[in-house]
C-alpha cells in the first residue's frame, strides 16, 4: 500500500543519513559547545528556504559528541555545501521532487519528513519533458490532450492557453463511454464559461460527482473505497484539461477523496453510496450556503447607513451580502466596477438593481475618479493563499492599490473552503490564460485585430487572475469571523488539525 | 450511457416514386453504397457502438444480403414496422419507447453529411437543451433532372426559422403552409429576444438530439405523429409558453391528467443543486433585461447551422443525382472496385465509379458516372453524367447521357438515351432514341406516346 511504501522510503533515507552522519563524525572534530550556537544560525539559514525544514531539539545531543572545529570554518563549509545543493536543485527543477533534506547531510533525519511541493504541471508548459509526461498520463487514462492555441506572451509561456472554439469534446467519441456524461457536460460548461465563478464551479462539480456516485457500481473483487477514487482520477484530469481547476474545486475534491477512502470495507454498496451523497450535501450546505449566511451576518455589521460601497466584477458572495444587507434595511448605494473582456460587472449590476439597490457602473479605468466618493470596498476572492495574499479576478489588486492610496478600507469576503496552502507573491508564477480571441471586438463592422496571429511581434494576453498583497487588505470576512489577512495560515493549521 | 442513436429508415421516398417503387429508399445505391450506409457510417465514425434501426421487413431483408451493410461494425437493433406508411417518425419513437433509456439522437436514413457531430451534441450538452437539431443552407440543384422537361420550379414550401443573435438558440419555426395571413411572432418572444434573425434558405437535416423526457412525453401524447412536422414546432413554441414559467396556469387544450413536458423535465433529481450552481454562476446568455440566464425557462431548443461542408438529404431525384456525384468524395476509396473487369481500351474519367463485379468492354467511354455492381457494359458504349444501378446490361453502341437507369434494366443495342429515367427491370428496344423522355416504368408503352 501507499503508506507502507512511504514508510519504507523514510526508513531508507533515515539509514542513509545515519551513515552520512557517521562519516561526518569521523571527518570533523567539532566541539560540543560550538554545536548548539551554530544550530540556531542553521535554523535561520534554512527558514527562508522554499521547503520548510523543521530542526528538532533532538538533533543537538546527537551532534554534541563531535570533535571540535572552529565555528567560522564550519559555517563556511555549510554555506558552500548549501550553495552547491541549491545550484544542483535548479538544474533538476523538472524532476520528480528530490526531497531536499537528503541532499543536505547535516539536515536532521526526523520523522516529520518535510513534504516537498513538486512544481505542478500546469506552470511548466514550456518544459517538453513535463508535457511528455502529461501526455503519457492522459493517454493512460484515455483522455484526449488539449493543444495550446496561439502565440503566448513570453512572460507567460509557461502556462496553458486554450481556444474556446476548440473544445475537448472534438476528440472524444460522442456517446462518451470513458467519461461519465455528467462530467462531459460539466467540462463543456467550464470551457465555455457557462459555469463561472469559484462557488458555482464547486457546486456544479459536486453535483456532477453526485451523479457519478449514483451511477457507480463496484466491479467484482474491488473495494468501493479504492475503486471509486481511481474512477474519479480520469474525470478530474478531464476537467483540468477543459479548464484548470480552481482552489475551491481542489479542496472539494480532496474532501471527497478522503470521505471515499474512509468508507469501511464491510460497508454495503448502497449504504456507502448514500453516505457519500449525504456527505456531499453536507459539505455544500456547511461550506457554501451556511458560510454565506455567516459571512453576510458579519458583513452587515460593517455596513452602515449612508455607505457607498465599491464592488468589482461579479462575486456571488459579495452580491449575496449586499442583497442581505438591503433586506435588513440598510441604506447604502453601490458602485460596480467592471473590466474587459469578461464584463462580468454587468451581471452583478443586473442582480443588484433587480433587488432595488441603487447602483453606479464604471469601468476600471475610472476607478481613481470614483474613489473619493467611496466609503468601503468589498471584494470577492477566488482563493486565499497561505502567505496572506488574495487571489482574485484580474484587476482586483489594482482596485485594492488605489483604495489604499485613497485610504478607503478594503474588505475581502471569502469562505474558508477557498483557503489553500499555496504560496505566491506575484501573478506570473501561476495564473490562467484565457482565450486571446476574447479580447477582439468588432465595432461598426470592423475587426482590427482579426489577423493578429499574422503579426509576428504581436501577442494577446488575457489573464484571468491576479494576487493582492495583504498590505492592501484591511480585513478578511470568513465564516469563522473577521480576521486580518495574515491569520490565514492559522486558519489553515486549525483546519488541518481538525481533519 | 449518454446518447442512444435511432435511425429512421422506414420512409417511403414519396418524392421520388420513380426510383423507389421497386427499391425502398434506404437501399437506393448512392456511390454504390446503400443510402442508409451513410448515416450509419457517420454514427460509427463518431463513436457509437449501437444503433436502433426502425425500418420495414423488406429493407431488413435487403440489409442482411447487402455486402456493404456487413461492413458496419456497430450492433444494429432492427425494429420492423408495418409498411403501410401510416406511422410517422414520432409514432415510431413511441413504438420503441421501452428501449429508450437515455437521451436519443434521431437520424434520418437519407442524410449524407460530413458535419462534425460534436457541434450539435455540444449544444445539447452544454445548455442542457431539450432539443438540438442540425440545419444547413439549402442547395440549388443546377443539373437537369432526367424525366423532367425544363427546370422544375420549386414547389417546396419554405421554412421560416428564427434564431437569436448568437445564431444558436431556436426561437421560431414555421412552415409556409401553416402561415395563412402572414408571419406572426408572439410579443413574449420579442420581449425576451429583441433581436431575431429569420432565415428561409435553410434545410432541415433531420438530425435531432432529444431528451429522454421528450420520448416519455410522446408516449403520453398520442396525437403527435411526426417529429419534424409536429414535435419540433411544438417544442419550439413551448419554450415561450406561459406554462413553462407559471405552473399554475394550465393550457385548456391539454388534458389535465397528461403530464406536461415541463413537469417531465423538472423531475430530475438534484434540481436544487443545479439551480444553486446556476445562481452562483456569473454567466448570462443574454443581456439588456432583468431576467436571469435563459429567462428562467427550462425548455430550450438549439440549432446548429452549417454553411460549409456537405449536408444533403436525399429525398428528391435532383438531390439523389447530386449526392451520387459528391458522396464518393467523402471517402478515400478507389474509384474502380478491385473485382471489376475493365478492358484496357476503355476511357474512364477520374470522377466515375465502377462497382464490384462489373464488366466493361473495349472502346467504351465512361465519364462522370456511377456504375453499380454486377453491371455489364458492352463495346462502344458512351456513358456520360449518368447513374447506372446494379445488375444493368448495356448492349453495344449505346449512348447514354444524363440518365438514371435503375437496377436490372436492359438497354438494347444502339439505344440513344438522353436525360431519361429507366425504371427497374425495364428493357429498352435496340436502336431506340429517347431524347429527354419522362421516366419509363413498367407497363408504360413508349409506342403509344
Amino acid at each position: 500500500t501507499k503508506e507502507e511504501k512511504q514508510r519504507l522510503r523514510k526508513e531508507k533515507k533515515h539509514q542513509k543519513k545515519i551513515k552520512e552522519k557517521k562519516d561526518d563524525k569521523e571527518e570533523k572534530p567539532v566541539g560540543a559547545a560550538s554545536q548548539p550556537p551554530t544550530q540556531p544560525s542553521q535554523k535561520g539559514d534554512l527558514a527562508p528556504a522554499p521547503a520548510p525544514v523543521p530542526v528538532p531539539a533532538s538533533e543537538t545531543p546527537a551532534l554534541a559528541d563531535k570533535p571540535a572545529k572552529s565555528k567560522a570554518d564550519l559555517k563556511a563549509e555549510r554555506r558552500a555545501r548549501q550553495e552547491s545543493e541549491r545550484a544542483s536543485k535548479q538544474g533538476k527543477k523538472g524532476d520528480v521532487g528530490q526531497p531536499v533534506p537528503t541532499s543536505k547531510p547535516k539536515a536532521p533525519p526526523s520523522e516529520l519528513q518535510p513534504v516537498v511541493k513538486r512544481l505542478p504541471e500546469h506552470v511548466q508548459v514550456d518544459n517538453p519533458d513535463v508535457l511528455k509526461k502529461l501526455a503519457k498520463k492522459l493517454e493512460r487514462q484515455q483522455i484526449p490532450l488539449r493543444s495550446d492555441y496561439g502565440y503566448k506572451v513570453s512572460l507567460f509561456s509557461h502556462l496553458h492557453q486554450y481556444s474556446r472554439k476548440a473544445p475537448l469534446t472534438q476528440q472524444l467519441g460522442i456517446p462518451s463511454t470513458v467519461i461519465h456524461p455528467a462530467i462531459v457536460r460539466l467540462g463543456l460548461q467550464y470551457s465555455q464559461g457557462i459555469v463561472a465563478g469559484s462557488n458555482a464551479r464547486s457546486v456544479a462539480l459536486l453535483h456532477a460527482f453526485k451523479q457519478v456516485i449514483r451511477d457507480y457500481t463496484t466491479p467484482p473483487n474491488e473495494e468501493l473505497s479504492r475503486d471509486l477514487v481511481n474512477k474519479l482520477k480520469p474525470y478530474i484530469s478531464f476537467l483540468n484539461q477543459c479548464r484548470p481547476l480552481s482552489a475551491s474545486m481542489g479542496n472539494a475534491i480532496k474532501y471527497i477523496k478522503k470521505e471515499i477512502s474512509n468508507i469501511p470495507s464491510q460497508c454495503k454498496e448502497e449504504e456507502a453510496k448514500s453516505k457519500l451523497l449525504s456527505c456531499i450535501e453536507c459539505y455544500i450546505n456547511e461550506k457554501i450556503i451556511l458560510a454565506a449566511k455567516a459571512i453576510a451576518k458579519y458583513s452587515i455589521e460593517k455596513i452602515s447607513d449612508g455607505d457607498v460601497i465599491l464592488v468589482y466584477g461579479c462575486s456571488s458572495l459579495v452580491n449575496h451580502i449586499l442583497c442581505e444587507a438591503f433586506e435588513k434595511k440598510r441604506k447604502f448605494r453601490v458602485i460596480v466596477v467592471d473590466s474587459r473582456p469578461r464584463l462580468e460587472g454587468r451581471e452583478a449590476l443586473r442582480r443588484l438593481v433587480q433587488r432595488g439597490i441603487s447602483c453606479t457602473y464604471v469601468l476600471i479605468s475610472a476607478v481613481s475618479y470614483i474613489l473619493p466618493e467611496v466609503s468601503k470596498v468589498f471584494l470577492g476572492a477566488h482563493a486565499l493563499l497561505a502567505n496572506g495574499y488574495v487571489m482574485s479576478r484580474v484587476g482586483t489588486s489594482q482596485i485594492a492599490l488605489v483604495a489604499k492610496a485613497f485610504n478607503v478600507p478594503v474588505l475581502v469576503c471569502c469562505e474558508t473552503y477557498k483557503f489553500c496552502e499555496r504560496v505566491q507573491t506575484d501573478s506570473f508564477v501561476s495564473n490562467e490564460l484565457d482565450d486571446p480571441d476574447e479580447l477582439i471586438v468588432t465595432r461598426k463592422g470592423k475587426t482590427q485585430l482579426e489577423h493578429w496571429q499574422e503579426v509576428p511581434s504581436l501577442g494577446l494576453l488575457n489573464l484571468v487572475y491576479d494576487v493582492t498583497p495583504p498590505d492592501f487588505v484591511d480585513l478578511v470576512i470568513t465564516d469563522l469571523g473577521m480576521i486580518p489577512c495574515t491569520s490565514v495560515p492559522v486558519v489553515l493549521r486549525v483546519k488541518n488539525v481538525d481533519q | 450511457m449518454e446518447l442512444q442513436a435511432v435511425l429512421m429508415a422506414a420512409g417511403g421516398g414519396s418524392r421520388m416514386p420513380d426510383l423507389t417503387y421497386n427499391t425502398p429508399k434506404p437501399m437506393l445505391p448512392v456511390g454504390n453504397k446503400p443510402l442508409m450506409w451513410y448515416p450509419l457510417n457517420l454514427l460509427e465514425r463518431v463513436g457509437f457502438e449501437e444503433v436502433i434501426v426502425i425500418t420495414t421487413k423488406e429493407v431488413h431483408k435487403m440489409m442482411s444480403t447487402d455486402p456493404k451493410m456487413k461492413d458496419v461494425k456497430m450492433k444494429l437493433d432492427v425494429v420492423c414496422i408495418q409498411e403501410d406508411g401510416d406511422m410517422g417518425t414520432a409514432d415510431a419513437l413511441r413504438h420503441i419507447q421501452q428501449k429508450i433509456k437515455t437521451d436519443v439522437l434521431v437520424v434520418s436514413c437519407d442524410l449524407i453529411t460530413d458535419v462534425a457531430l460534436h457541434e450539435v451534441v455540444d449544444l445539447f450538452r452544454a445548455h442542457n437543451a431539450t432539443l438540438a437539431m442540425l440545419m444547413s443552407k439549402a442547395h440549388e440543384f443546377t443539373d437537369t433532372v432526367p424525366g423532367q422537361k425544363g427546370k422544375k420550379k420549386t414547389a417546396e414550401q419554405r421554412d421560416f426559422v428564427g434564431v437569436d443573435q448568437s445564431g444558436k438558440r431556436l426561437l421560431f419555426m414555421a412552415n409556409e403552409a401553416d402561415l395563412e395571413d402572414g408571419l406572426s411572432i408572439r410579443k413574449s418572444i420579442m420581449r425576451k429576444h429583441p433581436r431575431m434573425h429569420i432565415k428561409t434558405g435553410l434545410e432541415d437535416a433531420h438530425l435531432y438530439c432529444l431528451k429522454k423526457a421528450v420520448v416519455d412525453f410522446l408516449a403520453d401524447n398520442k396525437s403527435i405523429s411526426s417529429i419534424r412536422g409536429e414535435l419540433v414546432p411544438y417544442l419550439v413554441r413551448k419554450q415561450f409558453s406561459k406554462t413553462t414559467n407559471s405552473p399554475k396556469i394550465k393550457d385548456d387544450a391539454e388534458d389535465q391528467n397528461q403530464k406536461t413536458i415541463d413537469e417531465l423535465l423538472i423531475s430530475s433529481r438534484d434540481e436544487p443543486l443545479l439551480q444553486l450552481a446556476q445562481e452562483r454562476s456569473c454567466w448570462n446568455d443574454h443581456r439588456g433585461d432583468m431576467s436571469e440566464a435563459y429567462h428562467g425557462g427550462k425548455l430550450r431548443c438549439y440549432v446548429h447551422i452549417i454553411d460549409q461542408g456537405l449536408c444533403y438529404r436525399v429525398n428528391t431525384l435532383a438531390a439523389y443525382i447530386e449526392a451520387n456525384r459528391l458522396a464518393p468524395k467523402l471517402f478515400e476509396e478507389p474509384a474502380v472496385h478491385p473485382s471489376a473487369v475493365i478492358s484496357e481500351r476503355c476511357q474512364m474519367g477520374s470522377d466515375s465509379i465502377i462497382g464490384a463485379l462489373c464488366q466493361v468492354a473495349d472502346k467504351t467511354s465512361i465519364k462522370r458516372s456511377t456504375i453499380g455492381n454486377s453491371t455489364t457494359v458492352k463495346e462502344k458504349v458512351k456513358v456520360t453524367n449518368s447513374i447506372i444501378m446494379h445488375g444493368v446490361t448495356i448492349e453495344e453502341g449505346c449512348n447514354i447521357q444524363g440518365c438514371v437507369i435503375c437496377s436490372n434494366a436492359v438497354i438494347g443495342r444502339g439505344a440513344d438515351l438522353k436525360y431519361c429515367l429507366v425504371g427497374s427491370g425495364q428493357q429498352i428496344e435496340p436502336e431506340d432514341e429517347r431524347p429527354c423522355l419522362p421516366c419509363l416504368k413498367r407497363g408504360y408503352n413508349p409506342q403509344k406516346h
